[in-house]
């Protein structure tokens, strides 16, 4: 193994640490793009029930979304890097809902705020609710509650930032927009004589296989 | 305010090859409602608006109501002569008839003017399946039109005279009522962490157990 070239040698974060305190800042172009990323979010001014409340309220002063740069709410989607599902998606809304992620230009993310937008949440045996925008759009975090407090959105955009961070620019963790065989496009259902269709996408979400032991 | 019997008598008074019914309430609350004939209910809505010791000018809510076909028992008691010396004895005799279906609107007036309220009307169709007509009563007041709207989405009765009968909570191309009680809904269902009841029926069906056997030797599962 000798004579394999040795590896590049690379900063560990203590020893990138020890130089930022001593007042040299040593970063990649990556790490800089995404740090300019992550802390302007702009979200999406979409609001579908009552988590919605929760989210108008983590954007004011009491919580204050703007100490994470995310407090531009944008009236268009075309203007928007976050779509914050907050709250109810009747099966009557999620084409527009759909529409509106199709709207949004990349890089984009998606968090689906509380259990209906999760799962259907309390509506899910009802006839009219999605079980969970999953179906139709990428989700980057769940934000689990009911409704979740601002304290919860404002810890799922944390998370989010995180990820943001994380992303490489090039590669296989390069997000879609960045990967030529990746759809940004989402297909957005129909209105069937029963229920929508497809009921969901089958790229992004399959129902689960289960098996159920005898006697269960 | 006028009693519903009182309020009955005077529709009758007032227009005579009408039909009303008192709808008797046995709960506490006691809240009878007047059960119109669809061919005067028009006519009928439009006296309790105007008439000056009602004024129901506000119509409140209007509810759909969907009743299955029942059948019903009745069982009528005969003396019949019993053994002589004896006791009379009672036969009871039971006949089954079936109330076919039929579909049900209600509207809860009140009079703001007049500060009374609420008078209950009733109204039904024929039958559940092809006569589902029923008078709209939204020229009366405005207020019904959206609740209208709403119960034709839901139940399926089909208001005649509503300037704009289309669906409300449903999207324009789906076919079924979601509020009859013979609506099936899409099998949807997915994995839930404690089915019980219909649920577990459901769970059931679309995850079907399999044996431990065929398990064990990795079978495709179902």
């Amino acid at each position: 193994m000798s004579d394999a070239a040795p590896p590049p040698p690379t900063l560990t974060d203590a020893e990138r640490d020890e130089l930022r305190r001593q007042g040299i800042l040593l970063t990649s172009l990556e790490e800089l793009y995404n740090w300019g990323r992550s802390h302007s979010v702009w979200p999406l001014n979409f609001g579908l029930a009552c988590c919605a409340i929760e989210m108008m309220a983590a954007s004011m002063a009491r919580f204050d979304i703007a100490r994470f740069g995310s407090e531009v709410f944008r009236p268009s989607p075309r203007q928007a890097d976050l779509l914050i599902v907050s709250g109810t998606v009747t099966k009557k809304m999620t084409p527009q809902v759909v529409r509106l992620w199709n709207q949004m230009p990349e890089p984009k993310y998606c968090i689906a705020m509380g259990a209906c937008a999760i799962s259907g949440g309390p509506f899910k045996q009802g006839y009219n609710v999605l079980k969970g925008i999953d179906r139709y759009v990428p989700v980057d975090i769940y934000i689990p509650g009911c409704p979740p407090r601002p304290e919860a959105l404002l810890h799922g955009l944390m998370q989010l930032q995180e990820k943001i961070r994380g992303q490489a620019i090039s590669g296989r963790d390069a997000p879609r927009h960045l990967q030529p065989d990746m759809a940004c496009d989402y297909p957005v259902p129909e209105f069937g004589q029963h229920d929508l269709e497809p009921p969901q996408n089958p790229a992004l979400w399959q129902p689960p296989v289960l098996t159920r032991k005898e006697g269960a | 305010m006028e009693t519903p019997e009182q309020i009955r008598d005077r529709i009758l008074a007032r227009f005579p090859g009408s039909s009303v019914a008192m709808v008797l309430n046995p709960g506490p609350a006691a809240q009878h409602s007047l059960l119109l004939g669809a061919d005067h209910a028009r006519e009928i809505a439009e006296f309790l608006r105007d008439d000056p010791a009602l004024r129901l000018d506000f119509c409140s809510n209007v509810s759909g109501v969907d009743w299955l076909d029942r059948e019903i028992v009745e069982t009528t008691k005969i003396p019949t002569p019993g053994p002589v010396a004896g006791p009379a004895m009672v036969a009871e005799q039971r006949t089954r008839r079936l109330q076919p279906g039929y579909l049900e609107a209600v509207y809860h007036l009140y009079s703001m003017e007049l500060r009374h309220g609420p008078v209950i009307l009733r109204l039904r169709t024929a039958n559940r399946k092809d006569q589902v007509a029923l008078p709209s009563l939204t020229p009366v007041w405005r207020s019904c039109e959206f609740q209208e709207r709403e119960v034709f989405d839901l139940f399926g009765i089909v208001f005649s005279g509503h300037p704009d009968l289309r669906r409300i909570l449903m999207w324009d191309e789906f076919k079924d009522h979601p509020m009859r009680k013979d609506y099936v809904e899409p099998d949807d269902y997915e994995w839930e962490p404690t089915p019980h009841g219909d649920v577990l029926a459901k769970a059931k069906r679309h995850y079907p157990a399999s044996p431990p056997a065929a398990a064990a030797k990795g079978e495709p599962k179902p």
